[in-house]
């Protein structure tokens, strides 16, 4: 086999929209749990057919960084990745790739991607998550100001020695 | 990516059935293998090429795909799609190269060819042809073949004279191939040498 | 000659049936769960994940639960299994300085720009066993809470402050490079920093730790200071060939240390400031410190000093680092070695009776 590991970066795209709108929603269904993406099914009610292109799988993605964190890349460790892809009746593909194990969950999140670029259903979708969107930024911003409350505050003591 | 053709229905199952005859084509130079693909590519890419890639490339096996194939549409996302392999211009990235018109030359000496260290590293040329047989036809001989086989490609793939001629130039580097024709394939790894008879 | 003796299946079945129960425990003990495992023992399923090299938290408790909280078991099962599963690629290096923060101190800098926080630390506790939490006591107070202000996620680098004077040696980032992959390739000497670093991150803790002490002790000194280590989940991205674009796979908590160390310069290079690097799933500082530590002091070849130490023997280093090799040569000793042995056991009566011939006087006066 031919050695492929380029570590170089992903081709400059085109700003696209949809893309960013894409990535968007990828982010919120990796970051939300089964439950979070069948409510957001649910209240769509998207009753078209599902083709699986592929069944869901878990697999393994390796993970980089950099050293001194803004150097040269280096494999840390994997982590367990599940995946999934559908195609709706009206044609749209979607994918999902999301850390875990949750196939079902995986699943979800490709019909949602598929339906983001739907003209009829993108924006209801983007809608349907503003809930998880919400509850999401309220867990973060408690854990920010939690751990806000462990910065330290120095005091600068004077000694009278100069007077 | 509209109409995405299937890939294998029973991913684990169908690979190790196309590995097991890939290992054995080549581990029997020229003996014919019978592969069975389900698969429906995008033409001109035959179900016994799609077989192979779907089988053998990886995220980690980069593709070359030959003019034909390249300026086929729906060939390079049907790959990428169901092996995540990066579809690549450049052949000395190839770890697999996709030959759907054998009347066509190669450029060989561009494709990986492997290291001293690490002969392995090199291009496996996967050539389809309409037809394989094991009567009458070039001999071949080496390692895997008890006294001599015989193999008839038709067509005879035109690049395969340039790689013979390579192989015997820089081996243990070198390039393995994989003929395909519908429903069999064969195996001629750099070690195999054609006799000058028939 | 090789003889394959049979049996012991009956017994080999009872001991896993036994091994079961001793696993359970007390019946009238309500069991463990896997989820409590996770919740409540965080950090050792952190240590599972950063020396199993497997991001699923899940599983490691899982393993831990099966392993009767064996660490190196625990880790031996998610390796064996990670070779499952297939593998989807390789991520884009995760960006560090987006991390959202949970602890960020500096022992170099006081008043550095996003300011020392705590975070969830053992640091400036007592070390007083807290028997409320035996007795089933009340939950916790509610975490304190506070403004979290324009400050949170601006979080420079410490190490930037350092850059911008052009004091620290400047990182290189050259992307076109391969990266190594130990997984991929079996390590090879000398190694590249990028294979160091993989070796490290998945070391056992407690070989690194030791390595990183011993530089300390004056075993290869390299003057290091914690420019920097934070705590906190990081967005991983991955770019699938089919889809093209980088598809956000969701967070991570890793724990990054940054070691600035005291260099004398070379001919080629002035005085500085030069770096170890450590970066770990979970919240796992001991490690990452240690790492940084060992990592610094196995650039001694590339930095022109002397290798004399242990921790700067990079073939000595990563052959021993990883704990699941480790163990497997070490246990393998209890497989049966019978055929092994009595060919030693023949050597040395032929040996003795030798010594015998060759010096009669003291053994046969014993014999007598």
């Amino acid at each position: 086999m031919a050695p492929s590991q380029s570590a170089s970066p992903p081709p400059e795209l085109p700003r696209d929209p949809m893309v960013a709108r894409r990535q968007a929603v990828m982010a919120l269904c990796a970051d939300g749990t089964l439950d979070d993406l069948e409510a957001v099914m649910d209240a769509l009610a998207y009753e078209g057919a599902v083709e699986d292109l592929r069944r869901p799988e878990t697999g393994l993605v390796m993970v980089r960084g950099r050293m001194g964190g803004d150097g040269n890349p280096f494999n840390f460790g994997e982590a367990t990745v599940t995946r999934a892809a559908v195609r709706l009746q009206s044609g749209e593909t979607g994918f999902a790739y999301q850390l875990g194990r949750d196939v079902k969950k995986a699943r979800l999140a490709a019909i949602l991607d598929a339906l983001v670029q739907n003209p009829r259903y993108g924006r209801e979708v983007e809608r349907a998550m503003d809930p998880l969107r919400t509850r999401l930024a309220g867990e973060r911003s408690t854990r920010e100001r939690r751990t806000a409350a462990t910065r330290v505050n120095f005091f600068t003591m004077v000694r009278g020695e100069d007077q | 990516m509209t109409a995405l053709a299937h890939g294998f229905g029973d991913p684990v199952t169908d690979a190790q059935q196309v590995f097991h005859a890939a290992m054995n084509a080549l581990a029997r130079p020229g003996r014919p293998q019978p592969l069975t693909s389900g698969l429906e590519p995008p033409r001109p890419m035959t179900p016994e090429l799609a077989a192979i890639a779907l089988a053998l490339a990886d995220h980690e096996a980069p593709i070359w795909l030959d003019p034909a194939l390249a300026a086929a549409s729906g060939a390079a996302d049907f790959l990428r799609f169901h092996t995540g392999a990066a579809v690549v211009a450049d052949p000395g990235r190839a770890a697999f190269a996709l030959i759907a018109d054998p009347g066509m030359p190669l450029p060989v000496e561009q494709f990986a060819l492997g290291t001293a260290e690490f002969p392995d590293r090199s291009t496996t040329l996967v050539i389809a042809v309409e037809d394989l047989s094991d009567t009458n036809g070039w001999v071949l001989r080496g390692p895997g073949i008890a006294d001599r086989q015989s193999l008839l490609a038709a067509p005879w793939p035109h690049a395969l004279a340039d790689i013979v001629r390579l192989n015997s130039a820089v081996f243990p580097r070198g390039l393995d191939v994989l003929l395909a024709a519908p429903g069999r394939i064969v195996g001629l790894p750099r070690s195999t040498r054609f006799v000058e008879e028939i | 000659m090789y003889v394959a003796v049979k049996g012991g299946e009956a017994a080999i079945d009872n001991a896993h049936r036994l091994l079961a129960h001793e696993r359970r425990g007390d019946p009238s003990v309500p069991e463990l769960s896997v989820t409590q495992v996770s919740e409540q023992l965080g950090l050792l399923v952190d240590r599972v994940m950063t020396e199993g090299s497997l991001y699923d938290r899940a599983l490691a408790a899982l393993a831990l639960k099966q392993a009767r909280g064996d660490l190196i078991e625990a880790v031996f099962l998610v390796r064996a299994f990670r070779t499952t599963l297939p593998r989807f690629g390789y991520s884009q290096p995760v960006d560090t300085a987006r991390m959202e923060i949970r602890r960020r101190i500096s022992a170099t800098y006081k008043d550095l720009p996003g300011g020392q926080v705590l975070g969830p630390t053992f640091d400036y506790t007592h070390r007083l066993l807290d028997f409320m939490l035996e007795a089933n006591g009340e939950p916790p107070q509610p975490p304190a809470e506070a403004d979290a202000g324009a400050a949170e996620g601006d979080m420079p680098r410490v190490t930037d402050l350092l850059d911008a004077e052009g004091l620290i040696e400047p990182s290189s980032a050259s992307d076109c490079d391969t990266v190594g992959d130990l997984t991929r390739e079996p390590l090879t000497f000398p190694a590249d920093r990028d294979l160091r670093l993989q070796a490290l991150a998945r070391g056992d803790e407690g070989f690194i730790l030791a390595l990183g002490y011993s530089t300390q002790r004056g075993y290869g000194r390299t003057h290091p200071f914690v420019s920097e280590v934070r705590v906190g989940e990081v967005a991983v991205e991955l770019v699938p060939e089919e889809i093209g674009f980088a598809v956000p796979l969701g967070r991570l908590t890793v724990t990054e240390c940054q070691m600035v160390n005291q260099f004398k310069g070379s001919a080629a290079t002035p005085p500085q400031f030069t770096r170890g690097y450590g970066l770990v799933f979970g919240q796992s500082e001991r490690k990452a410190m240690a790492m940084s530590l060992v990592d610094r002091s196995l650039r001694a070849r590339e930095l022109g000093e002397d290798a004399v130490a242990p921790a700067q023997d990079e073939e000595f280093v990563l052959s021993h680092a990883d704990n699941l090799q480790a163990t497997g040569f070490v246990e393998h000793l209890k497989l049966p070695h019978y055929v092994d042995f009595q060919a030693e056991l023949d050597l040395v009566r032929r040996m003795r009776a030798e010594h015998e011939a060759n010096h009669p006087y003291p053994l046969s006066e014993a014999a007598e």
